[in-house]
């Protein structure tokens, strides 16, 4: 799960992190009020969205004067940001969070992730901040400090003093430098992170070391003995298709093409789309019913994917182990039997009860197409959708 | 011979009186498994499903002399009841629970380095589908028919991919040693690369069919010992070539966030390190073909 950057700065508070003074506006007037709270005269209006690079989509705005700040937050608020990780389509401002400027003298990036390869938490820390990461690690690969932490004890005193004397930090910052490494590894730790990320973390010109930006990234996993982290989710960042699937239970991620898909298993899911595209045709989403699915539970399953208007043909592509052809038959047919189906259906079932769920379907009295292999499903599905919209144009 | 599971192996079930416990109990008694009892923690003293339910895994090691797990204990307890196993001195354990934090993840590997290497409990999971010798024995909620006997060994992350997989290769006549689901969280007990090294010193398996996706670089790491330590030729599919970046696929540990984490990057990898790619995932069993004809043992 995301959070945004004044809750993620809000949690690493918490732990000891030096932040800027900022607060939260919904409202141009709310901005301007904020600013004159803060004081000072330069002030930075931050669109609030779940995504990096908001610098470069013109979502991080300087102000020198208060009406300045007012008229940024009308000029940002119900905008969608574009950047290259929110996909075309971008993400809503419904939020912004007003900061005092600093005065920097430089920039550090600081970075604790899961190592996939040591099973541990890896710290990675540079002195050329400011830039991603990966550019970091493109541009200035020396510059990159990593410092991997034992489990059984946790993060060392000692480490984060070497981190803090490998980035060339003067003698007066090291202690502040460590207490920012050291609260954020607890934050990880106690709340169940499985990213943070200070970029740029900065010394001020008073010799302050200050968190300007922070991403954290929880793990849904861990949600359940974590209630204060889940009261931040923000729907409104969410993709609504996908936010309709969570709430259900089940596991979607919309994509751009026009083949919804219903699946159950992720590694076939996956393989699926690929199949799709390997025929011709582009995945409208990504769905797992998971296992021992009810013929209710795959009607509402099915009934998301039909509900997505970039929908033009189906795919059910079920290998059912602890699932149930039938049960799972039983559920198309519900979802279908009432309605005026449009588009083309192609369902493919395999493995426990496969007789009964392909008697059922034969049953129905929509026209089902049935495919016993998964070349031939996926096959069969652009097919009938190339016809259909060769027909639509016709 | 088979790796980490026969028909001797005695099988204890952890959660084994609870409903999905129960469920694929059953259904690994009635594929041959020898299951030989059961914990629940406060229930100890009870028969179940005719084998005896012990308080902890340390006495039902005891008891029963049990070597092999499986761990149908739901997330928030599930790492707790991987690492009694460990300590219990269960050799082989198959964690099945999908949603266990990854931080209790960490711990779990963490606490298994206590143990000398050759002490050390083969944990499989979480978030699998389980292990299964064709023929002999099952740990796991596979569908056993779909799997013929034979000789190439299969790794897997996804479930029922390892299921399509399986079926492809039945149909074409192609029998496996053993399949290993290692599960969909980033974090698992083993890698690919683990057991590629069992299957390399297995005499029964011939060739191995390793079934990844996106994130991750476990992979990379068994393209890497594919290519200097092992005899056995190895054919590979990686599902999620049109996943997009930064998006979590369903599994925990499918999102790309490094290089080489991409299918298409992984894709690259193992055909330089030699293995036999398969263009799509309907022809991994066609591709398994292949690579036996390659060595004559089709």
């Amino acid at each position: 799960m995301d959070i945004h950057e004044y809750q993620a700065k809000a949690l690493l508070s918490d732990f000891g992190v030096n932040i800027p003074q900022g607060g939260l506006a919904y409202s141009p007037e709310q901005a301007a009020y904020r600013a004159r709270e803060i004081g000072g005269d330069k002030w930075v209006v931050k669109a609030q969205i779940h995504s990096g690079a908001r610098g470069k989509a013109g979502g991080v705005v300087f102000c020198d004067k208060e009406q300045a700040v007012w008229d940024a937050a009308d000029e940002l608020l119900g905008k969608r940001l574009v950047t290259h990780q929110t996909g075309p389509k971008g993400k809503g401002v419904y939020r912004l969070y007003v900061e005092e400027a600093t005065h920097i003298r430089n920039e550090i990036y600081l970075g604790f992730v899961l190592d996939r390869s040591s099973d541990r938490i890896l710290v990675v820390a540079s002195a050329e901040g400011g830039m991603e990461i990966e550019e970091i690690s493109a541009n200035r690969p020396g510059s990159i400090v990593r410092m991997s932490v034992e489990p059984a004890v946790g993060m060392q005193a000692f480490q984060a003093r070497e981190i803090a004397f490998s980035l060339g930090l003067p003698g007066n910052l090291i202690n502040q430098m460590v207490k920012t490494i050291m609260g954020c590894y607890r934050a990880f730790r106690e709340l169940d992170a499985t990213m943070v990320e200070i970029n740029p973390l900065v010394v001020t010109e008073s010799d302050d070391i200050i968190a300007l930006d922070a991403k954290m990234t929880f793990d849904d996993n861990a949600l359940f003995r974590r209630p204060n982290i889940s009261e931040l989710r923000d729907k409104s960042q969410e993709d609504p298709r996908e936010t309709r699937a969570a709430d259900r239970g089940l596991s979607y991620v919309g994509l751009e093409g026009n083949i919804g898909c219903m699946i159950n298993g992720a590694g076939l899911a996956m393989a699926t789309m690929d199949m799709i595209s390997h025929a011709g045709g582009e995945p409208a989403n990504f769905l797992d019913i998971g296992g021992g699915a009810s013929p209710e539970r795959v009607a509402k399953a099915f009934n998301l994917v039909l509900a997505d208007e970039n929908v033009q043909a189906i795919l059910v592509n079920i290998f059912a182990g602890i699932n149930r052809c039938d049960w799972v038959a039983q559920g198309v047919v519900q979802a279908i039997e009432k309605i005026d189906l449009k588009i083309p259906l192609v369902v493919r079932l395999s493995g426990t009860n496969v007789e009964e769920g392909r008697r059922i379907l034969e049953q129905c009295r929509q026209k089902v197409i049935t495919a016993d292999t998964l070349a031939e499903a996926a096959e069969a599905v652009v097919g009938a959708w190339k016809k259909a919209q060769a027909g639509q144009r016709g | 011979m088979a790796i980490l599971i026969n028909e001797k192996t005695p099988v204890i079930v952890q959660g084994l009186t609870g409903n999905i416990g129960s469920f694929h109990a059953k259904e690994m008694i009635e594929y041959g498994t020898n299951v030989v009892g059961g914990v629940t923690p406060g229930k100890g003293g009870q028969m179940h499903l005719g084998v005896p339910v012990f308080n902890s895994v340390r006495e039902a090691v005891r008891e029963t002399g049990a070597e092999a797990s499986i761990v149908f204990v739901p997330p928030p307890f599930a790492a707790d009841s991987i690492m009694e196993a460990a300590d219990a001195g269960i050799r082989t354990c198959v964690s099945i629970t999908d949603g266990i934090p990854v931080q209790d993840m960490i711990t779990v590997k963490r606490y298994m380095m206590r143990y000398k290497r050759e002490n050390r409990m083969c944990l499989t999971g979480p978030n699998c589908a389980g292990t299964i010798s064709p023929g002999k024995a099952m740990l796991g909620i596979m569908p056993g028919h779909i799997y013929k006997p034979g000789k190439v060994g299969i790794i897997g992350r996804s479930g029922t991919l390892g299921y399509e997989a399986a079926s492809q290769m039945k149909a074409l006549g192609i029998g496996i040693s053993t399949s290993v689901g290692i599960g969909g969280d980033p974090i698992n007990g083993s890698s690919f690369k683990d057991i590629l090294e069992k299957f390399e010193e297995d005499d029964e398996t011939v060739a191995v069919l390793m079934i990844g996706e996106i994130g991750g670089p476990q992979e990379a790491e068994a393209a890497q010992f594919a290519k200097e330590n092992m005899r056995k030729p190895v054919a590979a599919y990686i599902a999620g070539l049109t996943a997009p970046k930064g998006r979590q696929m369903g599994h925990a540990g499918a999102i790309v966030t490094a290089f080489g984490e991409s299918a298409g990057e992984k894709v690259e990898i193992l055909r330089q390190a030699g293995v036999l790619v398969a263009p799509n995932p309907s022809e991994m069993g066609s591709t398994v073909a292949e690579l036996l004809t390659s060595v004559g043992a089709f």
